[in-house]
């Protein structure tokens, strides 16, 4: 570390998955001064993947949730907390009981929180981000409700349609854009999936958006209101409208938060300060996008890599943060994988399937490019493409190798 | 150092293949394959990044 002191003290903000990693990683590669994790929830890290799937299916304990967290790594751990300012020069920390704590590297991972509607607040409307949400949420679906609806068809809202499935519980999903995980995948992928949700008896209202929340006399939610004018009976709603990143409490802090912490290559968003996990906005340059990524893998890797980052000489150059991210989603026990970047593709093309049991591997260009790849089942395919992401294959070759040469590359 | 399957837990999505190659394979059926059982101490840093990429923690490392 050429004339510069190494960091005596790394500060984490959040206390979930990629602050655990960065942690890891820190007395990985040999940190062994002191490590702080500031977290708001109360308890020790969890897995949020099982909160619409397993857990919510009643197949796994709420404290088989704990992220393994190795005993002798020394942490300090300030949990039932919220940082609430950050002082970017002076390299301090403001917390909710008022205490000041100063840092010499800090790994910003506060994550995301669910996007609230206009409406709601009413008894039977859920969102599921923490364990805490997923057990109010499975004590009203252990009452088996006539039919539970869910605002919103992105990942969270499809898997937790499935799990109603699973517990043999109408539902329906509302969704304005004309079909699920549209945006994500694109139309022919989202109507593969819509057809497999319809199959497994999910009533599907896209293209329509949920406009009120009707109370019965008790004040409990009797009917969602559609913007065509249709009402919906449901006593159990849950909203999954997408995310919005944590940020609240770095307003005036300097760093850019006009979508997440905005970071250079680096994940670094000021000299000392990086950011990791779904808050993190920085430029992949594998990918050419500049943007956040809320999966589970990336809040891992980045985790790790902001430790990394935080350790490295602050003048000396780091490799850029060049992932090729990776998402799966748990349907109706069909593995959806995505890999890579499919969001604004120019086009999408199925070189397998699907095949009657739905299994698919789907390409996506973006100019010239292999951008991603979306599968169910069919992995060594999948893989056999992850590793041309990696390679930054062409498009061209992407499709002209056949799936059976995709996996030849998995050699 | 051996590896341990928790096959029940195992949904072979393969993300212990992309983080440690040279342990593991995934098959035509979608079936994870563990290429070295009992690898040598070398790899331990990498079994160590499949053990924490595996989404369902189904990787146990005994030894
Ligand atoms: C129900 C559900 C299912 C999912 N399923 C999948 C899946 O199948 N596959 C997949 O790839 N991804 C999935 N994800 C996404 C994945 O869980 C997230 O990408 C991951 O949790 C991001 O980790 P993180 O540490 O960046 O943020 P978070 O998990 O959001 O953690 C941030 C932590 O910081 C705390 N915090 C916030 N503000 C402050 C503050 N001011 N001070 C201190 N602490 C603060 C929060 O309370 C929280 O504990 C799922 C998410 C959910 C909710
Ligand atoms: S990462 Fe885990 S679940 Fe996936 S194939 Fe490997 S062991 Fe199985």
């Amino acid at each position: 570390m050429a004339g510069q002191a190494p960091p005596r003290t790394i500060a984490i903000a959040g206390g979930s998955l990629a602050g655990l990693s960065a942690a890891e990683e820190l007395r990985a590669q040999g940190f062994g001064e002191s490590i702080i994790v500031v977290g708001r929830e109360p308890e020790m890290p969890y897995d949020r993947p099982p909160l619409s799937k397993q857990m919510l299916k009643g197949e796994m304990a709420a404290d088989a949730l704990a992220l393994a967290c190795k005993p002798d790594m020394d942490i300090t751990w300030r949990l039932g907390k919220s940082a609430t300012g950050l002082d970017v020069g002076a390299r301090t920390l403001t917390l909710d009981d008022g205490e000041s704590l100063a840092f010499d590297g800090l790994v910003i991972a506060t994550g995301a929180s669910p996007r609230r509607l206009p409406f709601g607040g009413l008894a039977g409307m859920h969102v599921l981000r923490t364990r805490q949400d997923a057990e109010q949420l499975k004590a009203d679906l252990d009452r088996q409700p006539a039919r539970v609806v869910v605002i919103g068809g992105g990942f969270i809202g499809a898997e937790i349609a499935a799990t109603c499935r699973a517990l043999n519980i109408a539902v329906t999903i509302v969704e304005p854009l004309p079909g699920l995980l549209i945006r994500a995948l694109g139309p022919m992928v989202s109507e593969l999936v819509g057809n497999i949700h319809r199959d497994q008896g999910v009533e599907l209202r896209t293209g329509t958006q949920a406009f009120d929340a009707l109370a019965d006399g008790a004040g409990r939610v009797r009917a969602i209101r559609l913007s065509d004018g249709t009402e919906i009976e449901t006593d159990v709603v849950v909203v999954a409208v997408g995310v919005v990143p944590e940020t609240h409490w770095l307003e005036g802090s300097g760093l850019d938060i006009s979508d997440g912490v905005l970071c250079d290559a680096t994940c670094l968003a000021a000299p000392g300060i990086a950011a990791a996990g779904d808050i993190a906005r920085w430029p992949n340059t594998r990918f050419d996008e500049c943007r956040r990524v809320e999966h589970w893998d990336n809040a891992i890797q980045q985790g790790r890599y902001a430790a990394r980052r935080l350790l490295a000489d602050e003048s000396a150059t780091t490799e850029p943060y060049t992932p090729v991210p990776w998402v799966w989603s748990d349907q109706f026990g069909l593995k959806l994988q995505v890999y890579g970047s499919t969001v604004l593709h120019d086009e999408l093309r199925f070189v397998d399937g699907p095949t009657d049991d739905h299994k698919f591997v789907a390409l996506y260009r973006r100019g010239g490019r292999l951008a991603g790849v979306a599968g169910i089942g069919k992995v060594r395919s999948l893989l056999g493409y992850r590793r041309m992401l990696e390679a930054g294959t062409s498009w061209d070759d992407a499709t002209s190798a056949t799936s059976a040469s995709a996996q030849g590359t998995a050699q | 150092m051996k590896i341990v399957i928790d096959w029940v837990r195992c949904e072979g999505n393969g993300a212990c293949v992309v983080a440690a190659p040279e342990l593991f394979d995934i098959d035509n059926e979608d079936m994870l394959i563990v290429l070295d059982e009992t690898p040598s101490e070398d790899k331990r840093a990498a079994l160590e990044r499949a053990v924490a990429s595996c989404p369902r923690r189904a990787i146990v490392i005994e030894g």
